[in-house]
């Protein structure tokens, strides 16, 4: 797992307060980790913060799981 | 503060403008009553309370009167008394803070107005008669009240009708020792910025151009808080207090800022 992937995934744990295991790339924030809408707004303030990039608003309508918001951060990293 | 008791509304999370005031009147010794509006809102501000050492969280939905009588019925069986109170509510459709202000519906005119504007004065008819000489009301407004600033909109014309409704308040108080004042808080990425068109460019703007050349964060704003909520104000009322790193007196670009076409 890239350190990305592992930084996303530690900051859905502490966020969600759900486990480990649950956090699999497909998992969807919504319907598989139990977030609501503030959570997913808050989860992209979050990795906007970690990860010092920038999601704005349309592209962050589109990370619905663990892998979009990994994916995202990657290529943001890489631009 | 110790002694002093206070309601807090519009806590959401630990970024909220709200979270900053409550924190800093907290910690020097005031007691306080959070409500919250709705579930999702309820499991994020349990914990803070709790953190705040406050035992009293209960809902309240400022669109209905019969929620906020219960709210203060409540900290009158309570407490029996009330002395200050910090108001950080506002709202309009997202669909709306961006384009044009004069594209605007009733509607969301409305809405904005009620939930923004009279939930103050809604909250402070039912305050009031809790409070001693002493007391203290404090809203939360921004510079789109006084300006035009992009996106903000409908919102801007709210907060007007708010700072107008601080200056009424406080003549209506006034010799009833009790005082009503607005922050004025320069931009900070919170829950409800996150509905505010193109608020990264805000951020940066002002980031640039504030004589300070930073942004506010929520301490910053919770000390302001505090002063306007403790007696360390006791002659200022009516006041739109500004706490911005000074971007309020700025009338052009600073120029040493970078031009930002995007960021």
């Amino acid at each position: 797992m890239s350190e990305t992937a592992e930084k996303v995934k530690k900051i859905v744990v502490e966020h969600l307060g759900v486990e480990e295991a649950k956090v699999t790339p497909e998992a969807s924030f919504i319907d598989d980790l139990g977030a609501d809408s503030l959570d997913t707004v808050e989860l992209v303030m979050a990795f906007e913060e970690a990860f010092g990039v920038e999601i704005p608003d349309d592209a962050a309508e589109k990370i619905t799981t663990v892998k979009d918001a990994i994916d995202y951060i990657e290529k943001q990293k890489a631009a | 503060m110790a002694g002093r008791r206070g309601v807090v509304m519009g806590v959401a999370n630990d970024r909220s403008i709200a979270w900053g005031i409550a924190q800093a009147v907290a910690a020097q010794g005031a007691e306080l009553c959070f409500t919250y509006q709705g579930e999702a809102l309820e499991k994020r501000v349990r914990p803070l309370a709790e953190q705040a050492g406050s035992k009293l969280v209960l809902p309240c939905d400022v669109t209905d009167d019969a929620s906020v009588d219960a709210v203060f019925e409540r900290v009158k069986a309570e407490w029996g008394g009330l002395d200050f109170l910090v108001h950080a509510i506002g709202f309009a459709d997202k669909q709306y803070l961006r384009g044009r202000y004069m594209d605007t519906p009733r509607e969301a005119f409305l809405q904005a107005m009620d939930i923004s504007v009279y939930s103050f004065v809604s909250v402070a008819q039912r305050a009031v008669p809790l409070m001693k000489p002493g007391g203290s009301l404090l809203t939360m407004s921004y510079l789109g009240a006084e300006r035009v600033t992009p996106h903000y909109n409908v919102m801007g014309v709210a907060k007007a009708a708010l700072e107008a409704s601080v200056r009424y308040m406080a003549a209506d108080l006034g010799k009833a020792g009790i005082r009503v004042n607005a922050i004025s808080a320069g931009p900070i990425k919170t829950l409800a910025a996150s509905g505010i068109g193109d608020f990264r460019y805000i951020l940066k703007w002002n980031q640039y151009n504030a004589p300070m050349e930073r942004n506010v964060t929520i301490e910053d704003v919770g000390g302001a808080g505090l002063y306007l909520l403790s007696a360390l104000s006791s002659g200022v009322t009516g006041e739109v207090h500004h706490v911005d790193c000074g971007y309020h007196i700025v009338g052009m670009k600073n120029p040493d800022a970078p031009d930002i076409a995007t960021v």
